[in-house]
């Protein structure tokens, strides 16, 4: 696999992992406007996941819906921070924020590329990501100070330094105060247990009538 | 065989699936139109990656095309191409007459919520004593927003 197939599936398996886990809020977010903003972001994210998908399916020989859904848990790439399974307010916030800011580090690199279908991409993503950072910081904004949300955040730190690259984690360390670059990150290539049921579930269709066109 | 311009106006035919007082030339998201002998490349430029509209805008545009008897290729254009400011002036006054304030314009630097907040026009009243109500609304293109003039919720294309 080239590294450019390798490094689109590390991002796309992000956002439709995150994609997912923002989907369950669908239906019992504390209040109906927070219901609706998960379920466009997971909206948002699916897509950003099928754009990313669709450039490395074409690399690889395959389609979109196969790389999405037709591999192992193990064949996936994203990293840990995606995958937990996190029905609390102040843990969701805490990654979407430690997520939002990880992903406008990697997406600012990402605009900077020398492969103008990877700059091209990132910098249409970064458009609607801007609303996502609004979102996830009017909240952070809000639960600063409470113990709560301080310690989901303490707790996911060394999981958010693994979504980016060893080069861009000092910027990102930059953006979350009292943080150090450095702190035991838990990187790509091991999957949290939460993973295989999420995959049972989000593949579970697909596998019941294998290779029908939906 | 067709000229560009059957072409063009054929599209200009297509409603927007969620959206059907605007065509999908209004829209923008046609970005140009190349016809050699009987082949017709449309390059489109999609709105949000995640809207579902998508597909069945580009279904009908590859069938609006072979109505008129060319084989259509619709090559789908992954870059920062689109924007709201793609909106025709005439999209824009369709929207706004069904109920959707149209986005501001595009800005070099990023947006912040304090711009978001108050100020939009509303447009069933025309007050801009408007408030944000949800960054995020019933499709990934529009925020919802709440007229404190006429007491009327609405909504509103966000700017990207």
């Amino acid at each position: 696999m080239t590294e450019r197939a390798q490094r689109l599936l590390e991002y796309a398996d992000d956002e439709l992992i995150l994609g997912w886990r923002d989907s369950e809020w669908t239906g019992i977010a504390p209040s109906l406007e927070e219901d609706v903003a998960f379920s466009s972001i997971a909206q948002n994210e699916i897509g950003h996941a099928r754009a990313l998908y669709e450039l490395a399916a074409r690399d690889l020989g395959t389609t979109a819906d196969e790389l999405a859904f037709d591999r192992t848990p193990d064949d996936y790439r994203c990293a840990p921070l995606v995958e937990l399974r996190k029905l609390d307010w102040a843990h969701t916030i805490a990654r979407h924020w430690l997520y939002e800011t990880a992903d406008e580090v990697r997406l600012a690199a990402l605009k900077q590329s020398d492969d103008p279908e990877v700059a091209g991409l990132a910098a249409k993503m970064d458009r609607e990501e801007v609303y996502h950072r609004l979102h996830a910081e009017m909240w952070a904004d809000r639960l600063r100070g409470e113990p709560r949300f301080e310690n989901a955040v303490a707790e996911l730190w060394p999981y958010a330094l693994g979504l980016l690259s060893e080069e861009l984690r000092t910027a990102f360390s930059e953006r979350v105060p009292g943080t150090v670059p450095g702190t035991g990150p838990v990187e790509r290539g091991v999957h949290s247990d939460e993973l295989r049921p999420l995959w049972e579930e989000m593949t579970m269709v697909r596998r019941s009538v294998p290779g029908a066109t939906w | 065989m067709v000229t560009a311009e059957q072409v063009w106006n054929a599209l200009a035919e297509i409603p927007d699936p969620e959206i059907p007082v605007i065509s999908l030339v209004d829209l923008g998201v046609v970005k140009d139109v190349h016809v050699d002998g009987d082949n017709v490349r449309v390059e489109f430029t999609p709105t949000f990656l995640g809207c579902p509209a998508l597909e069945v805008m580009r279904d009908a545009m590859a069938e609006k095309v072979r109505e008129l008897g060319a084989e259509p290729h619709v090559d789908v254009v992954l870059d920062d191409s689109w924007s709201t400011d793609r909106i025709t002036p005439q999209g824009r006054e369709k929207l706004r007459a069904s109920g959707f304030a149209p986005a501001s314009p595009r800005q070099a630097r990023p947006l912040q919520l304090v711009e978001l907040q108050r100020g939009f026009r509303c447009p069933y009243c025309g007050s801009t004593d408007t408030n944000l109500e949800n960054l995020f609304g019933p499709t990934p293109c529009r925020s919802v927003r709440y007229c404190n003039a006429c007491r009327q919720p609405f909504e509103q294309f966000k700017t990207i």
